[in-house]
């Protein structure tokens, strides 16, 4: 049954996590993202649907039991906040080369190092340009607001499924924090079994029928041709998901003359900028890129052929802004506005920025 | 055991250690509830030989990723299989933590002394004034630190059940640790707790030394060390 709660951006997760049919979540204390493992193991989901919570003792472990975990096609997820997630990245790499369905939730804060634990996404090099060793993408999607931190965890299961890819929830220290009404999806029953068997036997390692070879889950090819073959696999499989699955929203850009790009909390602040924007007249639209692997690649270089001018703003020194001057590629002037280390930026600085490079 | 020629150097004893692994499996008729895990080191392809479910963890994750298996899939059987370096060094926290946790699983640990995969370094278990490419001069305590009983320590643990360690140097030998590794099959499987068997194996290629010379020094040098026996049984320290 659907309902509807007042939550935390991070129990909404926690919650949706359990609605969605997870069947494990491995994970480590970290501020801000604590409540995700507080939540489950108070909501006690393994009485509620059979789904096992542990609290590791790393994060390090956290990652390696949830490649042990994918590795039997169960579906598991774990979450941390920026530190925590640097320490995941190695099991991360190996997740990503061994083709591993999961989710991994990013709360990020402010840093680097230990930084502070306010929102931040400086964390947005890691999660989108691959984080640990080798060549590889997570597919990565970002939310705005309580609501879509529920709704992404099964959309990010169903797309980490759908390609046999690791998900990543790019989250932040206010979004995880802040309450709001949401409304929950209705619970799906986990699979059996059987049910994971007959959806995943043909890879996942359930145990060695006699009507299959064995099945082995690795990141290891010691003979370079074969690991290259491996290498142009994922690349064809990234080429893949890049075509089909870019999510983005535009506000009051049809008619824009300049638009605005900014993702989760940075792209909240902005819809009040283009909103006092229109109020002075200005032609300012918003875009927000929702998935930022793959990044709406098409649509900002459209931009370049439509517009006048880019301010990107993000709460870091300026990484996104880098994909996007990629695809506007000189075309028009593509600017940045950044706070860093936990400070969020206000509607009214963000107009000011607009106002110094573009009236 | 797959049709797979086994990689390892003649006279070492991991190939052994898999082969009685295989054989409790089969004769316990578990092959399809079988689920292994591979180390990095000499065994990273520990895989290829045996014919089960088999994943290649991370240097020293086994344990993590075996907890993860044990409780998504309560009905099955999961081991780990790890050398020295992967268990004792690098994997320390994951061992200890898995075995604190009295995680209902098998941990095979394959003690010989050294790092034989990446050519003869000094392991946690290196013996004191053992040479190793690492230590040429051999295992300075003072400056090194000094061989890990790692065994021992996971022991005190009130979440393992049943601690041994073994050797398969000789038939005998060999007889007694598959007899051990059935009953750690046997009694993690009954959800009593983890258990752990230690082979004490020689690396005949790092310590370089003929296989028989090998065998005659691990006799000499590490059993006095690491002294074969049951450690732990039914939940109790042996006296």
């Amino acid at each position: 049954m659907k309902e509807l709660r007042l939550m935390k951006g991070n129990e909404a997760m926690a919650e949706a996590a359990i609605r969605c049919g997870a069947d494990g979540y491995f994970g480590y204390p970290i501020t801000p993202q604590s409540e995700v493992l507080e939540y489950l193991m108070a909501e006690r989901p393994w009485m509620r649907t059979g789904m096992a919570i542990l609290q590791a003792e790393s994060e390090v472990a956290s990652i390696n039991m949830l490649y042990g975990g994918a590795s039997t096609g169960k579906k598991v997820l774990t979450s941390s906040s920026s530190p925590g997630i640097s320490l995941m990245q190695e099991g991360i790499s190996y997740l990503a080369g061994a083709e591993l369905p999961c989710l991994v939730i990013n709360v990020v804060r402010g840093g680097p190092g230990l930084g502070d634990i306010q929102p931040s996404q400086s964390d947005y090099f890691q999660a989108t340009k691959g984080g640990g060793h080798g060549d590889y993408h997570l597919f990565v999607i970002a939310p705005s607001s309580v609501q879509e931190s529920a709704d992404f965890v099964k959309y990010a299961f169903d797309v980490a499924f759908k390609y046999r890819i690791p998900a990543m929830i790019l989250s932040d220290g206010a979004i995880g924090q802040m309450m709001e009404k949401v409304e929950l999806s209705e619970s799906i029953p986990r699979r059996t079994d059987e049910e994971v068997i007959a959806e995943c036997g043909d890879w996942a390692t359930t145990g060695k029928t006699p009507d299959r070879e064995r099945n082995i889950i690795t990141s290891l090819d010691l003979v370079p041709e074969r690991l290259e073959e491996h290498n142009h696999k994922l690349q064809a499989k990234y080429k893949e998901i890049e075509a089909n699955e870019v999510l983005f929203e535009e506000i009051e850009c049809d008619d824009a003359d300049y638009v605005l790009v900014a993702y989760g909390t940075s792209a909240r602040i902005c819809q009040k900028s283009v909103q006092l924007a229109r109020e002075k007249g200005y032609k300012l639209g918003l875009m927000r890129p929702i998935t930022l692997w793959p990044f709406p690649k098409a649509k900002i270089a459209e931009y370049g052929d439509t517009k006048k001018g880019i301010l990107t703003v993000e709460m870091s020194a300026g990484q996104m802004v880098e994909d996007v001057r990629l695809n506007i590629n000189g075309k028009i002037p593509v600017e940045f506005y950044g706070r860093n280390g936990g400070v969020i930026p206000t509607p009214d600085e963000v107009l000011t920025a607009f106002e110094k490079h573009f009236i | 055991m797959t049709d797979k020629v086994l990689s390892y150097c003649p006279g070492c004893g991991h190939g052994t250690t898999h082969r009685i692994i295989m054989e409790v499996v089969e004769e316990m008729g578990i092959q399809e509830d079988t689920i292994g895990v591979a180390p990095v080191g000499c065994s990273v392809l520990a895989y290829e030989f045996m014919n089960i479910d088999m994943q290649e963890a991370a240097h020293g994750r086994a344990p993590a990723l075996a907890t993860a298996i044990k409780r998504l899939w309560p009905k099955k059987h999961v081991f780990t299989y790890q050398g020295d370096g992967d268990l004792a060094a690098i994997g320390t926290a994951e061992t200890i933590h898995a075995c604190n946790r009295g995680e209902n699983i098998v941990i095979v640990f394959i003690n010989n002394g050294i790092y034989g995969m990446t050519g003869g370094q000094m392991a946690p278990t290196t013996l004191p004034n053992m040479k190793s490419s690492t230590s040429p001069y051999g295992r300075d305590e003072a400056m090194m630190g000094h061989p890990l009983r790692i065994t021992e320590l996971i022991a005190n643990l009130p979440g393992v059940h049943y601690v041994t360690r073994q050797a398969v140097h000789k038939p005998g030998h060999v007889r007694k640790a598959k007899k051990a590794i059935r009953k750690a099959f046997e009694q993690s499987f009954e959800n009593k707790g983890l258990c752990f068997v230690e082979v004490v194996s020689n690396c005949n290629s790092g310590w370089k030394m003929t296989p028989n010379d090998s065998n005659v020094w691990m006799e000499e040098n590490m059993f006095p060390y690491y002294p074969l026996g049951d450690i732990k049984v039914d939940g109790n320290l042996v006296k």
